[in-house]
């Protein structure tokens, strides 16, 4: 589905991506592990357009990315909650989640709307309050709900256990992977917590200074001492 | 009794045109983090396209329509030509652009339709109503000017609270990256930003010129007003600008009539240092002191 | 070059000292082979230069934005007019622009505390209020300040001294407008000499660092209030010094001489010139007295009335400045010294 070759990119001097190749199959969940600075951000920028390859290309569905504006993406399939949440706080709840379906014609949305409030009961009783009120687990939950409401095929994820307690993490990983298993979706799931970003994902690659160390089943990772203490950290 | 009230009455119909210049400063200043200085003159050359056509003997109303649209077609002509390319650089370069762009406007102006005062038509009458025998100072054109401002507020308020486009303009300017992963094209958004602002910047212009002289440089003290407006209303705010705007224009309108008005610029000028320094937030921030 | 020379080359205050003596060498060459109406225009400079000098100084390396220098000349010219309101009681000249320059700094030690502490859109705003609410000031108080007309300013008759010195180096009569100019050019000359001793000393690199980086520079223990205040207020002294020779060369103090388009036209000189550089303030405020001369005259060539072709010149320095900020933000002197320097290291 997603499918990465060759993906090299920099800030100026410094390059944060050096020639990373990986497949990101339908319907599954991929984890990308590493450490700070490992380059994991760069990699879903440079997907999603927000950073410009400087070599290299990731194809949606066959489809070639590099040239996409950011603003298409979207309307192509494409999903990315940034690191950090991507909440806009001074807008409403239900604002932020009109936002997710701006894409989509008119007819499919007010049933969508629906469905995620029946996702996240608690959104739907403050849906007229501005996101600033929200709790930190609550927000990424809006910002998956707003990234649904725009039916991506892929949905790229940053670090959405950043900041959060090990229960709700929990509870979004588990929704995340019944996501994949009624919709059908494809997920890239960022994280530094490996541990549990394993327990759900069905592949796992990892990153260190902007090179892929290796790209596996996500048990087989999981099962490799070496490789946990040395990039994983568990 | 009587001029405390007629004073009062034309701080009210000032403060409401200073409120809707400051909403223009405010929309701008939202979206691209810029105090569009050039905004009175803008505004200006707008009035002056409706000056010819109502000279060439067409109605006011036309006159009226020509400035609002021209005012538009500016703010997006502006935006795109001379803003973009500074909207990444230090701030001071785009403070610096938009001085240049006052100088450039004045001029121009100047050149094309002559720096002599003419005067300006209204719509309405200028002569108050007459209650009893009490001269009330709220004329026909002032009327006009508050309820045409506050038709301006409530499109606005529409537009931004209940129509996709509105939201999208509200997302660019909060969030731009957000904004365009969700497939909001942020720079279309600043465009229509700048032209709408420009639009109510002319409506303002029109409203100060109904019944008075014109000439290049009749707004200059107006960007002053709308700016310590906004910043009174904490620049962020649109219903803080229309609110500074009002408590501007009636304090300056009662400098005006038991001080002068020679030194209405310099009461503003009080007004706003005394705002920066003791509430820099605006007169209605609960938020901690921000770096003004 | 001798090394006696080379000594006074090498310390930065000698090396000043010694261009100011070639620019005043250069200066009075100008002057005496120039017209009485180019002399005038060269006092224009002069005043234009000075201010601009203080500005850039202030915003191009403090970071401070002023619009509202014209205010502060407005304050120095008054000041002038009302001391040399009559021809017999007149104090000398150099303690005028000596009050000129202290009534404006004094003022604008007091505007400089509070605008210490705005920062961006908020100091531009209020320096802009501050250029438009102080033509006003002059309006309410007509009786002293002398209202719509404003107050004449009477020039002192050319010292015995000074006429019998120019007289014996240059063989010239000194008029009353070349008297001027050389006042006007002695004051750029010093103020100039200061200002670049200043640049060059730890107020100039502590200026520059809260200009860069004002939490670090606050980390390593600099007051950043003090050192804005210290730039604005040396700024506006400038601006008041530069007041002083406007009064003196227009011969009048008047509301109308300080709108704001005069606050802009110093913004845009030191734009135009280069932000920082003392030699760009001078190549703008050159820019600035003769350019609408010569687009004033092709305006009239083109047809357009004199009041028309009077804004061109506002229309050209205003479309430069965009064209300045937009292509080239380090003005004419910054990217030639870029361009020299790219040519350096690629031969
Ligand atoms: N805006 C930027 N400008 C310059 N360099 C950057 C920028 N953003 C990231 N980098 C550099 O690029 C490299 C990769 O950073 P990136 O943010 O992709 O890492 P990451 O794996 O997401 O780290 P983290 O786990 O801390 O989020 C790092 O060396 C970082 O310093
Ligand atoms: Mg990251």
């Amino acid at each position: 589905m997603l499918d990465i070759r060759d993906l090299t990119a920099a800030y100026g001097p410094v390059t944060a991506l050096d020639g990373v190749s990986f497949t990101a199959p339908e319907g599954k969940i991929t984890a990308v592990l590493g450490a700070n600075g490992a380059g994991k951000t760069s990699l879903l920028r440079t997907i999603s357009g927000l950073l410009r390859p400087t070599k290299g290309t990731a194809y949606l569905a066959g489809k070639d990315l590099s040239r996409v504006p950011v603003e298409r993406m979207s309307r192509l399939g494409l999903a990315h909650v940034p690191e950090g949440r991507g909440v806009i706080t001074e807008l409403t709840v239900e604002e932020n989640l009109r936002l997710g379906g701006l894409g989509r014609s008119a007819r499919a949305k007010p049933a969508d709307l629906e469905r995620i409030y029946t996702l996240f009961p608690k959104m739907a009783d403050r849906r007229h309050k501005t996101a600033h009120v929200l709790s930190g687990g609550e927000r990424q939950m809006l910002v998956i709900g707003r990234a649904l409401l725009a039916t991506p095929k892929v949905l790229l994820l940053d670090e959405p256990s950043l900041g959060l307690a090990p229960r709700i993490v929990a509870q979004i990983f588990d929704l995340l992977k019944s996501l994949v298993e009624s919709d059908g979706l494809t997920i890239v799931l960022v994280e530094q917590n490996a541990r549990s970003a394993l327990s759900i994902a069905d592949y796992g690659v990892v990153l260190n200074l902007g090179k892929l160390v290796v790209h596996d089943d996500a048990a087989v990772l999981a099962a490799d001492d070496k490789l946990r203490h040395a990039y994983l950290g568990f | 009794m009587q001029q405390f009230l007629t004073t009062a009455l034309t701080g009210l119909t000032q403060g409401m045109i200073y409120a809707a210049f400051a909403l223009a400063l405010v929309l701008i200043w939202r979206s691209t983090r810029i105090v569009n200085f050039a905004q009175a003159p803008m505004a200006m050359i707008t009035v002056y396209i409706a000056l010819v056509i109502i000279d060439a003997g067409y109605s006011y109303w036309l006159g009226f329509a020509a400035a609002l649209l021209s005012g538009l077609l500016l703010g997006a002509v502006v935006e795109r030509v001379a803003i973009r390319p500074v909207e990444d650089k230090p701030h001071i370069n785009a403070v610096i652009l938009t001085l240049g762009l006052f100088i450039v406007i004045h001029a121009l102006a100047a050149v094309i339709f002559g720096s002599n005062y003419r005067s300006f038509p209204a719509p309405f009458g200028l002569s108050g109503f007459r209650v009893g025998d009490v001269n009330v100072a709220l004329t026909g054109f002032s009327v006009f000017t508050i309820l045409a401002v506050l038709a301006v507020m409530l499109l606005l308020v529409l537009l931004f609270r209940f129509t996709n486009v509105g939201l999208m303009m509200r997302a660019s300017a909060f969030n731009q990256e957000v904004a365009r992963l969700l497939g909001v094209r942020v720079t279309r958004m600043l465009t229509q930003g700048w032209a709408l602002a420009a639009m109510v910047g002319s409506l303002s212009g029109l409203l100060i010129a109904g019944g008075n002289l014109v000439h290049p440089s009749y707004m200059d003290s107006v960007v002053v007003f709308g700016f310590v407006a906004a910043v009174l209303g904490g620049l962020d705010s649109p219903i803080g600008a229309v609110v500074g705007g009002l408590i501007l224009g009636v304090s300056l309108s009662f400098v005006s009539g038991y001080i002068g008005s020679e030194v209405i610029a310099l009461a503003a000028l009080v007004i706003l240092m005394v705002v920066l320094l003791l509430r820099p937030g605006g007169l209605f921030s609960h938020a901690p002191a921000r770096r003004v | 070059m001798t090394a006696f020379a080379q000594r006074i080359w090498a310390s930065t205050l000698g090396r000043h000292l010694l261009l100011a003596g070639l620019g005043l060498v250069a200066v009075a060459l100008v002057l005496e082979n120039t017209s009485a109406f180019r002399n005038g225009q060269f006092a224009v400079m002069a005043y234009m230069g000075i201010a601009a000098g203080g500005l850039t100084v202030l915003t191009g390396l403090n970071g401070q934005l002023s619009l509202g220098h014209g205010a502060f000349m407005a304050i120095g010219a008054y000041t002038t007019a009302l001391l040399l309101d009559d021809y017999e009681s007149a104090p000398p000249l150099i303690l005028v622009l000596l009050a000129a320059t202290a009534v404006a700094l004094v003022i604008g030690a007091g505007v400089g505390v509070a605008a210490a502490r705005l920062h961006g859109p908020y100091i531009a705003g209020a320096t802009l209020a501050l250029a438009i609410a102080v033509p006003g000031i002059a309006l309410y108080f007509q009786g002293t300040l002398g209202g719509e007309q404003g107050l004449t300013v009477v020039v002192p008759d050319v010292p015995n001294w000074f006429a019998d010195a120019a007289y014996f180096i240059t063989a010239n009569d000194v008029s009353s407008s070349k008297y001027v100019a050389y006042i006007g050019w002695f004051s750029l000359i010093v103020s100039y000499v200061l200002l670049a001793n200043l640049s060059r000393s730890r107020v100039g690199r502590i200026w520059r660092a809260v200009r860069d980086d004002d939490v670090a520079a606050e980390i390593a223990g600099i007051n950043l209030g003090r050192a804005r205040v210290l730039a604005f207020v040396v700024s506006t002294a400038c601006a008041g010094l530069a007041g002083a020779v406007l009064a003196l060369a227009v011969r009048l103090a008047a509301p109308s001489g300080f709108m704001l388009t005069l606050s802009l036209a110093l913004l845009s000189a030191v734009v135009l010139g280069g932000l920082g550089s003392l030699l760009g303030a001078l190549i703008g405020a050159a820019l600035l007295t003769f350019l609408p001369q010569v687009v004033t005259s092709i305006g009239l060539d083109a047809g357009l009335t004199d009041l028309q072709a009077a804004e061109l010149a506002p229309l050209v320095y205003g479309l430069t400045t965009m064209l300045v900020v937009i292509l080239a933000p380090a003005g004419i002197v910054g990217t030639a010294r870029a361009a020299r320097r790219r040519r350096r290291s690629h031969p």
